[in-house]
């Protein structure tokens, strides 16, 4: 659900900074200003749920003997005999303790700390929501670029109608079939491990149809790239089948080379160009070592049986000897070689954990025969070393993810390609045309670069609004999250739960509103002053 | 961008002026030009064709109220089951688990989905225009005020605050279009409030001043005429986003309830009926679909018709 993202909104590019107000002053404004509205919002929604039906609603219809004795105990954990305005102002009291160190968000009807189970919530719910974020942003703005630059191709009205598919689909609904066709016939399938001839086709067919028309060229050339990728996908899949590849995904090291050796022709291609040879063998180069430092670590206990710090350990020294690597190949343009060499290596960090992944995969199958689940954040009693728990993280987080994210992606693909399409009919991307640069160059340096500010703003409202649309998603796929929170404590007419719920999502609100316009502010030069 | 003959009078992006010399040229007006853009968006006008045999046939087939209609079957009688009550000649959409007939559900579902979607739009529009056009036309405390309370209503997840009102009404469906109403107004009063703040510099409101005109037949004859665009499209955009925050509510139980039905109150009743009888299943979410994508492309016809500076379709 995403109400206040429209397929067409256009964020009002207001100017976050006045006259030559310091930046801290204007936070400090900001946040005052937002602190009052959330007050008031608090207060609205305090008050709406107070009403929002009877708290003894389940005690009417018992005939328990000790009926009046129940209701008297729920009155006085509930506070049900104070006004509303009462209630309020002691949860307001507990909120304020945050400020002191003694947090208190009350207690649910049942008596349980508040406070206690929206740190748990808020876990698997920020899980969900972060990897659904970045899901949308990779793939919608990857699309947003491609149909703006193919404006009116098949591809173009391809995704349009696809984004307006999203946009028009009730999620529940959508869940329903994402659990037949995703996890249902999935695992029934994995069982066996093997694509059939027609699905083989069919996958062929439609990338032979979706790839030519993102490439563009002439009729000619389109058919002679469909066909080549018809017959390559379906050489690839009768290969797959014949190894028993999606139960036993091999790869290795020689994989992992060769996947982020083309990422690092690819980044380098689109930052720089494929003719700056500096920036390429800096790419490659890193590309190497992480490869190297891969297959030496992989017997280490440092990546076979990791801990989350060692991880992250290993990523912050990866990125250091990236931008390092990119230092020492430097060239006339040392700061855009150190980028390339940096995203490099990230991509290549992210190669090496889908190949111990894929490694573990068999195992994994071995210990759940049925991988994608339909509930929870977790397989209950799950028994496996990291990178299993790792992979069992990952089956559960697919689908409620995926389903998330389609929304999003198909506001972030229309939106930047609208937003692109507006950069590219600017004066500058025709002087930039007009002085003979590459396409490319057009693309990369001027357009996207001005296209990407005010999709910062979307995604930032973007990741508000998901925490609240989780809602939906959490209740079909039975995540314990904030979104269960609000809906046990709304069925509950009981306020601290819901009031929760709201803290998160409105704090959230205002963080990413603020991150919003700052980023706003310091990458448009016309806003910052 | 080459197709001079139908933009030849235009002051759209395909216009140019040595056209305009033609002295076969048709000229039209400004609202002609909007019709024609909208008419030449493909698919809008499938959409509307859609949307159109949606709401008539909803509407017939089971009658309203008294009314009764040319469907044979009722909503509340339990025929006898054909077979496993999967579709047959008569029962096109198959039959539920007590033998009702599913296609006189639907249709009702899909009545009370309609009722909902535009009623909502009808209230948010309303709401959103008065306030987005009194804030931007006396600006100062007054602007203040009402753009805190959007800010207000705004932070509150949009599901959320509606759960709570829609668990208030208990299932009443004018009530239920009326929390809904009150909720989504927001975007629509910023956008408004925005035109209004720059139509209000214009010299033919200055004139109207001048002449000492009421404020209120300033922001009604002069003012408002001049927002539609952005109006409608919003209110169309609304209807759509209203149709599937009810199907949401119902699903999550804070929506229409029983003894009526809504398309989401149909999905969420038959959610797990998918292996067993799909019929139940797909029927309500088509219905959904076909209507949020019918109100969303018309959405963006309009959005092409009376903004042609950013058009999706080839001019």
């Amino acid at each position: 659900m995403s109400f206040h993202s429209y397929p067409h909104a256009v964020p009002h590019g207001r100017p976050p900074v006045k006259g030559h107000e310091p930046v801290l002053i204007y936070i400090l404004r900001r946040t005052f200003a937002s602190v009052v509205v959330l007050l008031l919002s608090s207060v609205l929604l305090f008050f709406l749920t107070t009403k929002a039906g009877d708290p003894y609603a389940d005690l009417r219809g018992s005939n328990a003997d000790n009926i009046e004795q129940l209701k008297a105990a729920r009155a006085a954990t509930m506070h049900l005999d104070l006004d509303w305005y009462e209630r309020y102002w002691i949860w307001l009291k507990g909120v304020a303790g945050c400020f002191t160190g003694s947090c208190d968000l009350g207690t649910t009807r049942a008596g349980q700390d508040v406070l206690f189970l929206t740190g748990t919530a808020a876990g698997a719910t920020m899980r969900l929501v972060t990897a659904a974020t970045l899901i949308a942003i990779v793939i919608g703005v990857a699309l947003g670029i491609l149909t703006a630059i193919r404006q009116y191709s098949g591809f173009d009205y391809g995704v349009t109608f696809a984004a307006f598919l999203f946009f028009s689909l009730p999620v529940f609904w959508a869940a329903v079939l994402l659990k037949e066709f995703g996890a249902i016939r999935y695992n029934d399938w994995i069982a066996t491990g093997q694509l059939g001839p027609v699905m083989i086709v069919l996958v062929a067919a439609v990338l032979a149809v979706v790839i030519p028309s993102t490439l563009g060229g002439d009729r000619r050339r389109r058919m002679i790239t469909g066909g080549t990728t018809f017959v390559f996908v379906v050489a690839v899949l009768l290969l797959l089948n014949l190894l028993d590849w999606y139960r036993h995904p091999i790869s290795g090291p020689f994989m992992v080379l060769l996947v982020s050796a083309g990422a690092a022709v690819l980044v380098t291609a689109i930052v720089s160009g494929i003719r700056n040879r500096t920036a390429l063998y800096a790419a490659l180069t890193t590309a190497v070592v992480g490869t190297i430092a891969y297959t030496v670590l992989a017997f280490t206990p440092l990546l076979a049986d990791p801990s989350w710090l060692g991880l992250f350990g290993l990523f912050v020294v990866t990125i250091v000897v990236s931008l390092l690597i990119g230092r020492i190949w430097g060239g006339y343009n040392r700061k855009q070689v150190m980028l390339i060499t940096g995203v490099t290596g990230v991509v290549t960090s992210l190669v090496v954990v889908a190949d111990i992944l894929m490694g573990y995969w068999a195992s994994f199958l071995g210990l759940k025969s049925r991988p994608i689940s339909t509930i929870g954040a977790q397989t209950p009693n799950f028994t496996g070393d990291f990178w299993q728990r790792l992979i069992d993280y990952g089956t559960q987080l697919i689908l409620p993810t995926v389903l998330l994210a389609l929304v999003s992606i198909a506001t972030h693909s229309r939106f930047t390609r609208s937003s692109m399409l507006e950069v590219l009919n600017q004066d500058y991307v025709r002087t930039a045309r007009a002085k003979g640069l590459s396409e490319r160059e057009v693309i990369v340096k001027h357009a996207f670069r001005n296209s990407l500010i005010p999709i910062t703003t979307i995604v930032a409202f973007d990741f508000a609004t998901l925490i609240g649309g989780a809602v939906i998603t959490e209740t079909v796929f039975g995540w314990k999250g904030m979104g269960q929170l609000f809906q046990e404590g709304l069925v509950n007419v009981d306020p601290p739960p819901v009031m929760a719920f709201f803290l998160v999502t409105g704090t959230a609100a205002i963080v990413m509103n603020l991150i919003a316009d700052l980023a706003y502010a310091s990458l448009d030069p016309r806003i910052r002053r | 961008m080459s197709d001079t003959q139908q933009n030849s009078s235009g002051w759209g992006p395909g216009a140019s002026d040595v056209e305009e010399l033609v002295p076969e040229a048709k000229s039209y007006s400004a609202n002609q030009l909007v019709v024609r853009r909208f008419f030449r968006h493909r698919g809008a006008i499938v959409a509307m064709i859609t949307l159109a045999a949606v709401i008539v046939v909803a509407f017939t087939s089971i009658g309203v109220g008294p009314i009764p209609g040319w469907w044979n079957k009722d909503i509340a009688t339990a025929y006898d089951k054909v077979g496993d009550g999967s579709p047959t000649w008569a029962h096109p959409f198959g039959q539920n688990t007590i033998g009702k007939d599913y296609f006189a559900l639907t249709m009702r579902g899909t009545q009370v989905s309609l009722y909902i979607a535009f009623g909502v739009g009808l209230v948010s529009t309303l709401i959103g225009t008065l306030v987005g056009a009194i804030a931007g036309y006396f600006r100062g405390i007054l602007d203040s005020l009402l753009m805190r309370l959007t800010d207000v209503v705004i932070i509150i997840p949009l599901l959320a605050i509606a759960a709570v009102l829609g668990r208030m009404t208990g299932g009443d469906v004018n009530l239920l279009v009326l929390a809904l109403g009150v909720l989504t107004w927001t975007s629509l009063a910023r956008l408004v409030r925005g035109e209004v703040l720059s139509l209000r510099e214009r010299d033919f409101v200055m004139a109207a001043r001048a002449v000492g005109t009421h404020p209120v037949r300033i922001i009604v004859r002069h003012i408002l005429p001049n927002t539609v665009g952005v109006v409608i499209v919003s209110a169309t955009l609304t209807i759509a986003a209203a149709i599937l925050l009810e199907t949401a509510l119902s699903f999550l139980g804070f929506g229409v309830q029983t003894p009526d039905v809504s398309l989401g109150s149909l999905i969420s009743e038959y959610k797990n009926a998918f292996t067993t009888r799909p019929w139940l299943f797909w029927w309500p979410g088509l219905m959904i679909l076909a209507i949020a994508l019918s109100v969303n492309f018309i959405g963006d016809g309009l959005r092409d018709a009376f903004d042609p500076r950013q058009t999706s379709t080839k001019e």
